[in-house]
């Protein structure tokens, strides 16, 4: 193992020519060994303690945050803010070990402004109270920038305020839990003696303490399901909740009239127990990733300000003030916020979180850029065409599927077995009590009220809750982050999936180059990679790493033509390397593609073509999902590809090209007007639109933390060739939820056997439910996790 | 026999008061963030031994 050759702080593999040894350390480069520097001199050398080589690589980040002058933004970004203390909380994607947060934690140790910082790991925030008049929230940025923890400032944060949790869900299990413990100690006496002179005495006290207890978690803790079964009679959709609201208010009113008439006991015990049950499904049906969002439009792509230019002056601007006509500076890494003109020379931007397409396009001079582009390389100034809200980008958003949320009625599982099971149920309440009325009016009304507590369907629905929960965790292990658990059965009914080419199924990550033309020397070779080395083009830098080792020649002159490309000469060898026309080739003018054309010594050798590798997979994906799914691939490109993808994909699968974002939109429509069941997977903005109108949407992100589009489903590209599993199992978990809700229905025709022949005493109930509900517990968890480890997913 | 009416009463209240502590704490927001409190704990100690390298300085003596 050659652990010598990894960056003491960010764990890279070091390249031989960049090494630099420091403190006896190895570092990859210049900015890791400063952060090292930094952390050493100010005795936090224990940051490299807690984990091996934890760091990150600053980036330069200069002037990048100057907006965080501007009094007016950097109020709207801080949560309080008075006299001389402000507090901040910073999204940092970086976070990601225990070194995080104990350097995060020390900062006030770099700079004595600070007061006190505090990271919430699961969020990935780190929460700043500092002096400001001591120090700045740009000077605090910086210094996190400069310490390889760049926070993520977005246009989101603009609007942003203090966040409130809702807790209101742990406070009711609380209520619960406290009521259900407490009613139950005091119940137990009087089911084991019932008719001794000692318990007699008291039992009045006991009675009216458990009613006493029971009241909150009758009138807070199970408020929830009122509401719901109000809303469900209101709307004519039958939920599970109506019998459970029915259980539980029958189960009071008679366990109170059995208190006051001094009949008994009462059913409070299971009354506590069963809502106790109930909220606690509920809580573990819900995993959120908090560092994850769900909901994102373009405001969490765009920066807050940007740096305009009046009358030669540099100036931050919050996003929203700017207006036709102004002129904008766009620094390298910097984000085109609005429709505009380029006014210099010329300018790479990348367009991936767009388009998803990975290679940077050149503009000149005078040409339209559109909003979303990402600079690379040296600054570059422009004029503005179009406002933000107005800019082509956003405008896709004022499409519907953005505007209303969307609330499709989807039906659940347990929802489209309550509609029968309320009327058969309401109808065995009425032919008990039909039946004993002809004996017994006081039976009667006994095994009516028993037939709806017994049958009150707890165990039913505890099912969904539970087994999706379980689902959702171990997806959750594969890195597959689901928004809810509806999102596990609405994957089961799919039946149609759209991929989205570039970025879903091509990694952004790499890109193969090709070469075509006349097979070239050695020698040959050995020029055209000299030459490239002095270029800085990224093209020129992706061709230069890609091509073999060779020796290195002296060059006797080189020169770049912007936008254009490159000639260079050695020893009497000319060679121009560039676009066709720069090269002198009229040929392959009609493809659109990403290449570099070739020459030496005034003769065209031929171009090396850039393209999107496929995911490892990919092939076998599509195999495995072509037996069962309907498959198409939408696609923004050209259809350059289309051969080559033709061979690696089944022959069903459906190719469309030149895709727009709103086309792709309406093909999902189109195919949910078919009475299909879509999902659709992909990853750039361009998506957006048809992520939001499928019936599922996926979106694949190479790093989770920073982009992804609003969606069901955020997947993690290392697991793209996993999504056939994911649906499988899916699938089994519907079908686990079948088997145990026959179950539950087992139990419940017990409890009904004993409730209408009049004899459902509260010892019966308060076993029967907690039995049930710990049978349905364990059957669903062990089944789905057995069923994940079939799919090999855990 | 009456002592039953004190005990479970002080039983309840006992458990009252613990309810009450639990309701403050999530309130407080201690259930909020579940993972870095945990990290967090073990932190104090490594800060003592880094900060070994203090110069002891003696005040002089006022006469």
């Amino acid at each position: 193992m050659d652990t010598s050759q990894s960056c003491f702080h960010c764990g890279l593999e070091i390249k031989q020519s960049d090494l630099i040894v420091f403190d006896s350390k190895n570092f990859c480069c210049k900015g890791c060994q400063t952060v090292y520097e930094i952390f050493s001199t100010n005795d936090l050398g224990c940051y490299y303690d807690f984990e091996n080589s934890p760091g990150a690589t600053p980036l330069d980040i200069e002037g990048k945050y100057d907006f965080l002058d501007n009094e007016k933004i950097l109020e709207k970004l801080l949560e309080f803010h008075e006299d001389s203390i402000a507090v901040v909380s910073l999204t940092i994607p970086h976070i990601h070990c225990s070194s995080c947060i104990w350097i995060l934690e020390n900062l006030q140790r770099l700079e004595s402004g600070i007061r006190t910082s505090m990271v919430n790991f699961n969020e990935k925030t780190v929460r700043i109270t500092y002096n400001s008049e001591e120090v700045s929230l740009k000077k605090i940025v910086n210094l996190l920038s400069a310490i390889g923890y760049e926070p993520y400032i977005s246009l989101e944060n603009y609007e942003t305020g203090v966040k409130n949790e809702d807790r209101s869900l742990t406070y009711k299990l609380g209520v619960a839990f406290f009521c259900f413990g407490n009613i139950m100690l005091l119940s137990f006496p009087e089911y084991f003696e019932a008719n001794e002179f000692w318990i007699d005495q008291y039992k009045g006290f006991f009675r009216w303490l458990i009613f006493a207890l029971a009241l909150p978690t009758f009138f807070y803790s199970a408020s929830g399901y009122y509401v719901s079964a109000y809303k469900s009679i209101r709307t004519g959709m039958l939920n599970i909740d109506i019998p459970i609201a029915l259980g539980i208010v029958v189960m009071f009113v008679r366990s109170t009239v059995d208190i006051i008439m001094g009949h008994g006991q009462g059913f409070f015990d299971s009354l506590a127990g069963l809502i106790f049950f109930m909220l606690l499904g509920k809580m573990f049906q819900i995993k959120t990733y908090n560092f994850l969002s769900f909901e994102r439009d373009f405001k969490s792509y765009f920066p807050i300000a940007v740096t305009k230019l009046n009358n030669g002056i540099e100036e931050s601007v919050p996003i929203y003030d700017i207006i036709k006509g102004d002129r904008l500076l766009i620094r390298n890494q910097e984000l085109i916020p609005v429709d505009g003109i380029l006014l210099s020379a010329e300018a790479t931007l990348d367009y991936s979180f767009v388009t998803g397409e990975a290679n940077a396009i050149v503009k000149n001079s005078g040409d339209k850029v559109f909003a979303g582009g990402k600079q690379m390389g040296q600054l570059i100034e422009m004029q503005v065409l179009e406002s933000v809200s107005q800019s082509y980008l956003t405008q896709l958003w004022s499409n519907d599927v953005f505007q209303k949320k969307v609330n499709q009625h989807f039906k659940t599982i347990t929802d489209q077995i309550s509609r029968y099971f309320t009327p058969i149920l309401l109808l065995i309440a009425f032919a008990g009590f039909g039946y004993w009325i002809f004996f017994d009016v006081n039976t009667a009304f006994n095994v009516f009220t028993a037939v709806l507590i017994v049958a009150c369907p707890c165990a039913l629905a505890l099912t969904a809750p539970f087994t999706f929960g379980n689902i959702l965790r171990i997806l959750g292990k594969k890195k597959m982050y689901l928004k809810n658990a509806l999102v596990i059965e609405q994957l089961a009914k799919v039946d149609t999936l759209v991929f989205d080419k570039t970025g879903t199924i091509t990694t952004t990550e790499k890109s193969t180059i090709d070469y075509r033309g006349t097979t070239l020397s050695i020698e040959q070779e050995q020029l055209i990679k000299n030459s490239l080395r002095a270029s800085n083009h990224p093209l020129s830098r992706m061709l230069y790493a890609e091509m073999p080792e060779v020796d290195f020649l002296k060059m006797d002159s080189f020169e770049e033509f912007v936008g254009k490309g490159i000639e260079a000469h050695f020893q009497g060898n000319k060679i121009i390397l560039g676009s066709p026309t720069f090269v002198g080739t009229v040929q392959s003018q009609t493809i659109a593609e990403t290449s570099i054309h070739i020459s030496i010594n005034e003769v065209y050798l031929g171009k090396f073509v850039f393209k999107n590798a496929y995911r490892e997979g990919v092939s076998e994906l599509f195999k495995a999902l072509s037996l069962k799914y309907q498959l198409h691939i939408l696609s923004g490109d050209n259809d350059g590809e289309r051969e080559f993808l033709e061979k690696l994909l089944p022959s069903n699968t459906n190719l469309i090209f030149n895709q727009k974002p709103e086309q792709k939109l309406t093909f999902i429509k189109n195919l949910q007007e078919q009475g299909k069941n879509v999902m659709m997977i992909g990853d750039g903005l361009n998506d957006a639109g048809a992520l939001a109108q499928s019936n599922v949407g996926i979106s694949i992100s190479e790093n989770v933390n920073v982009f992804s589009p609003a969606c069901d489903a955020i997947l993690d590209a290392t697991e793209f060739q996993n999504i056939s599993a994911f649906l499988k199992l899916s699938k089994k978990a519907i079908r686990t939820i079948k088997m145990s809700f026959a179950l539950s229905l087992l139990y419940n025709v017990v409890g009904l056997s004993f409730a209408v022949t009049g004899n459902l005493l509260p010892l019966v109930a308060a076993i029967i439910m907690p039995l049930s509900t710990v049978t349905i517990v364990s059957f669903v968890t062990i089944m789905s996790t057995r069923y994940a480890n079939k799919l090999k997913l855990k | 026999m009456s002592v039953i009416y004190l005990l479970i009463s002080v039983s309840i209240v006992v458990a009252i008061v613990f309810f009450i502590a639990f309701i403050t704490a999530v309130k407080k927001g201690q259930y909020d963030d579940d993972y870095t409190p945990s990290v967090r704990m073990l932190f104090d100690d490594e800060l003592k031994t880094t900060k070994q390298k203090q110069i002891k300085t003696t005040p002089e003596k006022q006469v």
